[in-house]
């Protein structure tokens, strides 16, 4: 069995995405027969569709009564699927009710990003400002679903614009790896099958693609220096567990207890701790009672070293060289989700790995339009803005930019007052300079060169 | 399933590794943050997982937190058994939260259906107040319900324990937020992206043991809308249910008055593995008459302060 895939799926509202995440669920078997029941029952109560037993799919993932009521997804609803060969876990993002904050929220955990398009109405503004959530989050993979291709006669014209469409728009953002699949969520086309109606089409159905695709630790975990935030340091003293046979060979235990954010680490391998930098060596990595060689992300260990530091939560263990820069600066995007504006001069806090810490942010550099996506001036950002700021740190971060390490570069604004969680942000590097800025620089130089 | 070609997923680590990591990454979290956590523990599969989890997490020292244990009073013997043995032998501090006292001195009283499920808020909360308790671990899984679907890793509760599904955190790549002000409590669930199958599967692996009526046993039950149930003195069957004798077993743990029993001949964890894999109801809509009240009702039960 491979590894395990998170994926979330977004749309606008009539895409048909309850129809498609509803498709995926029950061809694939993970409905079971009480639910369908249940959610039989419950369409024909509310008159849905024309034929008896026409399912309304979106009850399956409407799990809260409010949103039977009213009609409406409110929340991301997580569920769970297995095919023979990889198991999913998929966050189902509504499109309309708060959709930058469920984007987000599915986003930031997701290995892949499944967004739907109607194949009608090709690539829209909100698919335009999907996509630039996905790309600002780096999800590794993103599949466009050109849903409801049977309402075109499966016309290879209608998906061959959605997919340049797509293409120039993945260059425009960056977007790393884009498929574009044909698909008709109420027909069932390329949905877990490849469809005899788009004879033109020759990739795979969306099932495949999703049971195929590295994960993200899949993807890095090679390529990536080791890096553990430390979450607590593990050290019984007297009070060992009933399974320890020898109390006295654990008498002095002493080990530093995380989960691994990127690379492998080895017995014998040279590492440096942060904070100080000191360097020393990985003398066991103990997974349980169980101890093993080696250990890779997203892994939970227990590292022992050879030299007894200084080191509590917070402190972040790392392949030799590959210290992070302590930052107290940063420049950041933000995804505001609270309900009150954030404005210069804000004092948060800043929860970055296992270190929280006060923050102010002391600029609001602008607001990312989401069509252009270029930053404009902004005084204050609103509830689903992404902004760009400036942040001064109490205390040192260990923090990387998050194009280069996920783990090391996210982090949650959290409101001191109420603990609301008020913004996902993630370390970038400084934005360009404005016009002005440039302007003025230029003259300077202009007259150095004078 | 899709006939294509085999295509290898590469190598590395696979969905119970990635399960068990998140979930010892969760417990760490919380015992790293919180002054006093707790572990709800009925005896039930999913919470004697997360004990073996939080065993896992700490090791070599002991488990850092005590549990609490909810007694509606209706418990199965063997389970009660198996809850003492296990707390004893990990060498815990056991809190019990009784509903039989809140009966006998009249803080609450019998329901007609003569169910308890519903009456374990108060005695939860009041054994989480009386505790000091910041944070409650429960094996709670967002598999189990549609309610539950939606319901955070760490999830925050008001002073009155009440959930309210429409103003929750977001929660954010593996970053948990666990501020809380005094009177607010949190629980968290480690085991939220578990399945039922994935449970098993690692109770498999793992080797873990559990309460004895998890498999096939033979058992005098009677049917009652459409599940067997055990005859006690706390769930008779009525004139008109006839008793027989049969092989059951549990999927899930519960009061014994509303929790009901399945045909099967699974006999061990291997056995029943595979027949969760072909199982075609869930869990819940095969076992508890509690919930199939309505489309909400453990909707209903949380917003009140239920697990």
């Amino acid at each position: 069995m491979g590894a395990l895939l998170r994926f979330a799926t977004a749309g606008s509202v009539d895409d048909g995405k309850s129809t498609l995440v509803g498709r995926l669920l029950h061809d694939s078997k993970a409905i079971l027969a009480d639910q369908l029941e249940s959610v039989t029952r419950t369409s024909a109560e509310r008159g849905f569709g024309g034929e008896p037993g026409a399912i309304d799919f979106a009850l399956l993932t409407d799990g809260l009564r409010a949103e039977r009521e009213q009609g409406i997804t409110i929340d991301v609803a997580y569920r769970y699927f297995s095919t023979g060969r990889r198991s999913f876990i998929l966050a189902d993002c509504p499109g309309h009710v708060q959709y930058t904050r469920n984007m987000v929220t599915g986003a930031t955990t997701a290995d892949a990003v499944v967004v739907l398009v109607d194949a009608r109405n090709g690539v829209l503004e909100q698919t335009r400002r999907h996509l630039a959530v996905v790309a600002l989050l780096r999800v590794p993979h993103v599949i466009i679903a050109v849903n409801k291709i049977d309402l075109l006669d499966y016309s290879q014209s209608a998906y061959d614009t959605v997919a340049s469409d797509v293409a120039a728009l993945a260059r425009e953002l960056g977007l790393a790896d884009t498929h574009v699949i044909p698909v008709s969520a109420l027909a069932g086309d390329n949905i877990v099958d490849r469809s005899a109606n788009t004879p033109w089409f020759d990739g795979p159905s969306l099932l495949e693609l999703l049971e195929t695709l590295p994960s993200l630790d899949e993807l890095e975990t090679e390529f990536e220096a080791l890096r553990m935030p430390v979450q607590l340091v593990i050290r019984p003293q007297g009070s060992l567990a009933h399974d320890v046979a020898d109390a006295e060979a654990f008498r002095d235990y002493r080990a530093f207890a995380g989960r691994i954010a990127s690379g492998t680490v080895r017995v014998g391998d040279r590492v440096q701790v942060f904070p100080g930098g000191a360097t020393t060596t990985v003398t066991g990595i103990d997974a349980g009672s169980t101890t093993v060689e080696a250990a890779s992300a997203p892994r939970s260990v227990s590292l022992r070293l050879a030299d007894q530091l200084d080191a509590a939560r917070g402190a972040v263990i790392v392949a030799e060289g590959a210290l992070p820069t302590p930052r107290r600066e940063l420049d950041a995007s933000v995804f505001w989700l609270g309900a009150t504006p954030l404005r210069p001069g804000a004092r948060v806090l800043v929860k970055s790995g296992t270190s929280t810490v006060q923050a102010l942010v002391t600029d609001i550099v602008g607001r990312r339009d989401l069509d252009t996506l270029a930053l404009e001036p902004a005084g204050a950002l609103e509830i689903n803005d992404i902004g760009q700021v400036r942040v001064r740190l109490a205390a040192e971060l260990p923090v990387e930019e998050y194009s280069t390490h996920r783990r090391a570069g996210a982090f949650l604004v959290i409101d001191p007052q109420s603990g609301y969680t008020l913004a996902a942000g993630i370390v970038t590097e400084a934005p360009p300079a404005s016009p002005e800025a440039v302007a003025e620089a230029e003259a300077a130089a202009a007259w150095v060169a004078v | 399933m899709s006939a294509t070609e085999t295509v290898p997923v590469a190598e590395g680590i696979d969905t119970l590794d990635a399960l068990e990591a998140e979930a010892i990454h969760i417990i760490r979290e919380v015992v790293a943050e919180f002054e006093r956590p707790v572990l709800l523990f009925s005896g039930g599969k999913d919470s004697v997982l997360v004990l073996h989890l939080a065993a896992k997490a700490f090791w070599p020292a002991k488990v850092p937190f005590p549990v609490l244990h909810v007694d509606t009073g209706h418990n199965f013997p063997e389970v009660i058994e198996f809850r003492d043995r296990t707390v004893e032998r990990l060498g815990l501090r056991l809190e019990v939260a009784s509903v039989q006292d809140y009966l006998d001195d009249g803080r609450l009283s019998e329901r007609a259906d003569g169910t308890r499920n519903p009456l374990q808020t108060q005695p939860l909360l009041d054994g989480i107040a009386a505790g000091r308790h910041d944070a409650v671990f429960g094996g709670a899984r967002r598999d189990e319900d549609k309610a539950r679907a939606k319901e955070r890793i760490l999830s925050l509760r008001d002073e009155f324990g009440q959930w309210d599904p429409r103003n929750q955190r977001p929660e954010l790549w593996d970053l948990y937020n666990g501020r809380h002000t005094v009177g607010q409590h949190v629980r968290a669930f480690p085991i939220s992206n578990w399945t039922e199958l994935d449970v098993w599967r690692y109770i498999e692996r793992e080797g873990i043991e559990l309460p004895p009526l998890y498999y096939a046993h033979e058992r005098e039950v009677y049917l009652r809308d459409g599940m067997w149930r055990a005859i006690s003195d706390v769930s008779p069957a009525r004139a008109d249910e006839t008793v027989e004798r049969r092989i059951v077993r549990y999927r899930t743990v519960g009061d014994m008055s509303c929790t009901g029993a399945v045909e099967s001949d699974a006999a061990s964890v291997g056995d029943v593995v595979r027949e969760i894999a072909l199982s075609t109801l869930t869990e819940r809509g095969a076992t508890r008459a509690d919930d199939r009240i309505s489309e909400a009702a453990m909707e209903d039960r949380k917003k009140d302060g239920y697990f």
